[in-house]
């Protein structure tokens, strides 16, 4: 499988980025890595460990103010460190292909796709027109696009970001590359997605004697899916070796903990049953319904009403105080839309929810709806999205406090710090803006504001989606310690049964807006009754194969 | 770009948290205005154009510390001398000192540019908030008299106030705010349509607080930011306008020292006295470029903020 030549070799590679005003920060320092045709690497670390620079310095995409200050990077024989960039075009999209982490933001909107993936045959001038196109819509069936004739004339808006995926590998693919770069190709998809995605990735390299570089932040998806694997940490290569021999001994402290964030050997069932007893211990069997939904469905009228969308077809559940109800499904699911209906946000066409008796309702502009939210509180998706960056984080914890009017100026000053304290944050992050924080610490704050009127209910709509796997450890290691301490009752939404699995007491799946399966977490987990849920448990990155193919036997 | 700052973000990051925290509040601001202000330090172009304006506002605030003398003081063995030592930027035809009268000018056309920019700010500013946050049928409604207000050539309308009004520097002020309105009212509404859409605007109906509280709390600071960048640049083009119409003769009556003024009445001598026109002139480019420059920092600043 491997021949004894390396493709791609670094050597020593050292770059850094020049910031006005400030001395040049180092993000590589001293990385050294070989790859062989027809094997994948995989570059692993958190955001912000290098591992997108390394990418782009192979490709030799740095942006304007970064270089490369020391050290080789050598293609097929060739050196392209310090190749004028006339050269590097012929390289680059040629036997170099690139495949971006977001697909929606990786194509213009106001061309068909068809067109785009033409693109790197064109701007190599190896295709006429009539040949890209017959190219192009031959790729499009290879990397699984159905109907490839249509979908060459579609626009990036028309397809799902699976779909744009596909489209972004088949550009990558048209030059018949011998290199791909993969930056996180799958961390803005479902974990479905991502699994079909990583499928046809792999597919490829066998096929085509491929070498991949795929850049991730998931060591369960690296460990799956790549030979080698290489961990980044500051820019510094901390351990590379065989994939096996790097999982079985990691020999690194931040290689440990990336292997233990990530879900690599995990299992389910064991998670479903370790969170059974953890909540037994703690909630009496006969804890009062808190949350309870009737029928409850939604439907959006599109085309002046012509044709009717069924976001939500007639959910029915109950959440007993201090235990998790699970929402898993796909996006376009109907998940997102179970949650605003729950939180007040979105009116339901039919049906109703209550909060501990009483009806949930919606206003436009929030009016009357605050006894409602000193009850529940949310907590959302992107912690960069969700917290005013012209504030903070004092201001941001005290408005819901002076909102729902508790306490003095003195209570409430008392109560943030109990608030930082309680979400493990350093008190002096209470006058720092939230531009200054990072994604756990933003999240961290999210919580915070979330818990500051004492709820009894958070809605948590994918609160750990955005975030790198060592961060998620440790959000959710917080919301389970934060549900023990103060019994609150979780209605946490995901897209990732894995991290549904820990924390839910009960599962709710949703597909199209039906629920498919709802029961125990563990009944759910241990004996889906549906393909659809073991299809979701299949695509957990790095999970025992044992959970997947548990048949159901009843 | 953006990777760029990510990346400087997280090799901040680390350091962040141990370096020594604020411990009262208002200390984070103070800490971010000692950075902007290093940051201007770093920027030669931005630091000039600060200077010159501290310089222009010093001027109109306090015209005698740089020109001691009456800019309305004729001397007739003095007329139409070039520049020197002794007249800065020469004499005119009645002996006047060019430089005092172009400094005692300062006052009339600065006031004349921030009044006509206040005024388009404020009032553009509130029906664009309107607007924006009402939405319905009042929306299209100002909107659509901000339509005609834009269709109409602003120098027709500009013409019709002052007429109506009378002529002076301030009515000219006047006239153009009126002007100015309806743009500040189209750019803050769809800044308040974009910043209504944001995460955190929603989620702040979870603090429980009543409709306006939240506008004003998340929508309006968030808003207002490119609508005062783009004020700071509309007060160069205000210096600009208003020397125009006084050039046009609309403004203050000629004795009155005011920079238009003073560029209209030197070009009766440009052939041969160029000084006259050119030096006052100059004068108002670099106000209105360092105006210019220090508008463009600030929307440029806001970007960073954000990302």
């Amino acid at each position: 499988m491997s021949s004894p030549e390396p493709l791609l070799t670094l050597d020593g590679v050292s770059a850094q980025f020049a910031l006005p005003g400030r001395p040049p920060v180092r993000v590589l320092d001293d990385v050294s890595l070989s790859l062989r045709p027809g094997q994948v690497l995989a570059l692993v670390g958190e955001s912000g460990s290098g591992k997108s620079t390394l990418g782009r310095t192979v490709t030799g995409t740095l942006p304007e103010n970064g270089r490369v200050v020391a050290g080789r990077v050598t293609f097929a024989g060739r050196e392209l460190t310090g190749l004028p960039e006339r050269e590097r075009r012929a390289v680059r999209g040629k036997d170099i292909g690139y495949i971006p982490q977001d697909a929606l933001l990786g194509l213009n909107p106001l061309l068909p796709v068809g067109v785009q993936a033409g693109e790197p045959l064109r701007a190599h001038g190896l295709a006429g027109k009539a040949e890209r196109r017959e190219r192009v819509i031959e790729l499009f069936g290879k990397v699984g696009l159905r109907d490839p004739e249509t979908i060459y004339g579609a626009y990036p808006h028309e397809l799902s970001g699976g779909m744009c995926q596909r489209v972004l590998i088949a550009a990558a693919m048209s030059t018949g590359p011998r290199l791909l770069v993969a930056d996180e190709p799958t961390t803005a998809l479902d974990v479905t997605v991502q699994k079909t995605i990583l499928d046809l990735l792999g597919g490829l390299v066998a096929e085509n004697d491929l070498a991949v570089l795929l850049v991730t932040h998931d060591l369960g998806v690296a460990a799956e899916r790549a030979d080698e694997i290489a961990v980044l940490k500051d820019g510094v290569l901390v351990r590379s070796g065989r994939t096996r021999e790097v999982v079985a001994d990691p020999g690194d402290a931040y290689t440990e903990q990336l292997l233990r964030s990530s879900s690599l050997g995990f299992s389910g069932a064991d998670a479903a049953a370790a969170r059974h007893e953890r909540t037994a211990a703690r909630v009496p069997a006969d804890a009062p319904v808190v949350v309870r939904a009737r029928e409850v469905a939604k439907t959006f009228h599109a085309h002046r009403g012509r044709t009717a969308v069924t976001a939500v077809a007639g959910a029915s559940f109950e959440v007993r105080r201090g235990t998790t109800l699970g929402i898993v499904g796909e996006s376009g699911s109907g998940k997102t839309t179970l949650v605003r209906l729950l939180a007040g946000l979105t009116p339901p066409s039919a049906g109703s929810v209550t909060v501990d008796g009483e009806p949930v309702v919606h206003h436009r502009r929030g009016a009357g709806q605050a006894a409602l939210y000193r009850k529940v509180q949310m907590v959302y998706q992107d912690p960069f999205a969700s917290l005013n960056p012209r504030t903070t984080v004092r201001s941001i914890l005290e408005e819901p406090l002076t909102g729902h009017r508790i306490g003095g100026a003195a209570q409430r000053a008392r109560r943030v710090d109990e608030l930082l304290e309680q979400t493990g944050l350093p008190a002096s992050v209470a006058d720092r803006y939230t531009a200054e924080l990072s994604g756990g610490q933003r999240q961290r704050v999210a919580i915070a504001r979330a818990l500051a009127p004492h709820p009894e209910v958070l809605v948590l709509d994918e609160p750990v989606s955005a975030l790198d796997v060592t961060v998620r450890r440790q959000i959710l290691d917080l919301l389970l310690d934060l549900q023990d301490r103060l019994s609150l009752t979780y209605l946490f939404v995901s897209h990732d049964l894995g991290v549904v699995a820990e924390l839910s007491d009960e599962v709710l799946v949703l597909r199209h807006g039906d629920v498919v399966e709802h029961g125990p977490a563990s009944d759910v987990i241990s004996r889906p009754r549906t393909d659809y849920v073991r299809r979701l448990l299949a695509s957990i990155p790095g999970a025992a194969p044992a959970a997947a193919a548990a048949p159901s036997t009843p | 770009m953006s990777v760029t700052e990510t990346e400087a973000a997280v090799a901040a990051g680390p350091a962040g948290p141990a370096a020594p925290a604020p411990a009262r509040p208002g200390e984070g601001r103070r800490r971010r205005w000692l950075g902007r202000l290093v940051d201007v330090a770093r920027t030669p172009s931005l630091l000039v154009s600060y200077v010159w304006l501290v310089l222009i506002v010093t001027a109109a605030l306090a015209p005698t510390l740089f020109a001691p003398g009456d800019p309305l003081a004729q001397s007739g063995d003095a007329m139409l001398l070039p520049p020197g030592p002794e007249h800065l930027f020469g004499t005119d035809d009645l002996g006047r000192d060019q430089f005092t009268r172009t400094v005692h000018g300062t006052r009339l056309s600065l006031q004349a540019a921030v009044i006509a920019v206040l005024i388009g700010l404020v009032s553009g500013s509130l029906i664009g908030l309107v607007a924006g946050a009402v939405r319905g049928w009042l929306d299209s409604v100002l909107m659509r008299v901000v339509d005609v207000m834009l269709a109409v050539p602003s120098l027709i309308v500009s013409l019709a106030i002052i007429s109506a009004l009378g002529h002076g520097t301030i009515n000219i002020a006047v006239a153009i705010g009126i002007n100015s309105t309806a743009t500040f009212a189209r750019l803050m509404r769809s800044e308040v349509l974009k910043v209504a859409g944001a995460r955190y605007v929603e989620a702040s109906v979870f603090a429980g607080h009543g409709y306006a509280y939240r506008l004003l709390r998340h929508v309006v600071p968030n808003a207002t930011r490119s609508v005062l960048a783009y004020a700071t640049m509309e007060i160069g083009s205000a210096i600009l306008t208003v020397a125009s119409l006084s050039f046009l003769g609309l403004g203050a009556p000629p004795p009155t020292p005011e920079w238009g003024l003073l560029v209209a009445e030197g070009r009766t001598f440009i052939a041969a006295q160029w000084w006259l026109s050119l030096l006052p002139g100059l004068v108002i480019v670099v106000s209105v470029l360092a105006v210019y420059r220090i508008g463009r920092s600030i929307d440029r600043g806001r970007t960073r903020v954000v990302a």
